[in-house]
């Protein structure tokens, strides 16, 4: 299952895709959880008993400012969640 | 109504049915789903992983209650006792918060499941347009969400920016959608990004010469606008189906359709209920599911 958790405002499209059947069984450990500075990550069980990683609700809607200093403007060449997550399961729309 | 009496112009009309043909009583599995929404909440009872009945009103300020008013409905109209219901699962804005669920879904997953119900097993795409929020749904042919999108962060293309509109026009809410065709010209859409500056938007355009007819035209091609450019994020893919309360609104579903160049799928139950349905459903199967494990 793709989810994809964010909005669309005025501003731009926000989302983190998370591909959660490469999520399941992940190989890099949840790297993820740790990798992200803001801690936006978290595990839960969905509703069909498999364990995955989600973003926060706290999170959710305001992606466009908890992940600006992740960006290139905030001087980094690759975003932590992803280059963590090997499995590539994450993707950010923007 | 009495003078001084403000008339409710958004409010929708409740339901409860239930199927008269069918004898819970012969069941062997008897299921619940209860969907408490922002706006709507409702019940759902299956008999044998069957619809049986349910019961649609609108949340009170309080889910516990709004949850225990729904099903109330349907327990009085058959007869039924909560302790004739074998599972119940909470779904909905407020499914943590039903005291006598044995667990909780999220609505995503509810919806889907169903949809796959009420439209078959073709459907692959769903729109849910809720109370407050609206979902882009994908799923497979056995009702299993496989990619999903929701906007909550703004009421505008939602039940409750309809509501908003309808008040504001000072029509009844059943009336917008059929309203919204009677114009000469279809007019460009207000605002979609926020239901605060469509509103505004629509008070400038009836100052300035706009017939109510014409404003409501263009907040449902509003509406429509916004959830298109939702739905597309994951692609449509038919057949393709709306659930929630603004899918009995023509006004909308017809723009919408015009615009992702599709027609909606038809069903000939009550579009609120997919969520509540699809919680009852899943308890069924779980239910199935610790029958075959014991056995």
């Amino acid at each position: 299952m793709i989810a994809n958790y964010g909005y669309k405002d005025g501003s731009g499209e926000y989302y983190i895709s998370i591909d959660t059947d490469k999520c399941i069984d992940c190989a890099a450990g949840r790297a993820c959880l740790t990798a992200c500075p803001k801690q936006m990550f978290e595990t839960l069980t969905d509703d069909y008993d498999d364990e995955v990683v989600w973003i926060k609700q706290t999170s959710r809607r305001s992606l466009a400012y908890e992940c600006a200093d992740c960006k290139p403007s905030g001087g980094y060449t690759s975003l932590p969640c992803m280059t963590a997550c090997t499995p590539g399961a994450l993707k950010h729309s923007w | 109504m009495s003078a001084g009496e403000k008339k409710e112009y958004w409010r929708w009309e409740e339901s409860c049915w239930v199927d008269e043909s069918k004898n819970w009583r012969d069941a062997k599995i008897v299921t619940a789903g209860i969907d408490v929404g922002s706006v709507s909440s409702q019940a759902v009872v299956c008999v044998d992983g069957e619809l049986y009945g349910f019961n649609s009103m609108r949340t009170g300020n309080n889910s516990p209650d709004s949850a225990t008013n729904a099903l109330k409905g349907v327990l009085e109209k058959s007869g039924m006792k909560l302790e004739d219901i074998t599972y119940v699962i909470g779904t909905g804005y407020g499914r943590v918060n039903v005291p006598f669920a044995h667990k909780a879904i999220t609505e995503i997953a509810c919806h889907a499941r169903g949809a796959n119900y009420m439209a078959g097993p073709s459907v692959r795409t769903i729109l849910d347009m809720g109370g407050q929020d609206c979902k882009a749904i994908h799923c497979d042919e056995k009702g299993k969400v496989t990619n999903f999108l929701m906007n909550d962060k703004c009421a505008a293309g939602t039940g409750r920016g309809m509501e908003v509109i309808a008040d504001l026009m000072q029509i009844p809410i059943a009336e917008l959608g059929d309203r919204s065709f009677d114009v000469d010209v279809e007019p460009a859409a207000v605002s979609s990004t926020c239901v605060v500056f469509a509103k505004s938007e629509a008070l400038g355009l009836l100052k300035s010469g706009y017939t109510k007819n014409k404003v409501i035209a263009a907040y449902c091609q509003a509406m429509a606008e916004r959830v298109v450019s939702l739905i597309e994020r994951i692609g449509v893919e038919n057949d393709f189906f709306i659930t929630g309360g603004i899918a009995k609104n023509p006004g909308v579903v017809r723009r919408i359709e015009k615009l992702l160049g599709t027609t909606a799928a038809k069903t000939k139950y009550d579009s609120q209920i997919a969520g509540a349905l699809g919680a009852a459903l899943f308890g069924f199967t779980l239910m199935q599911k610790q029958a075959a494990k014991a056995a």
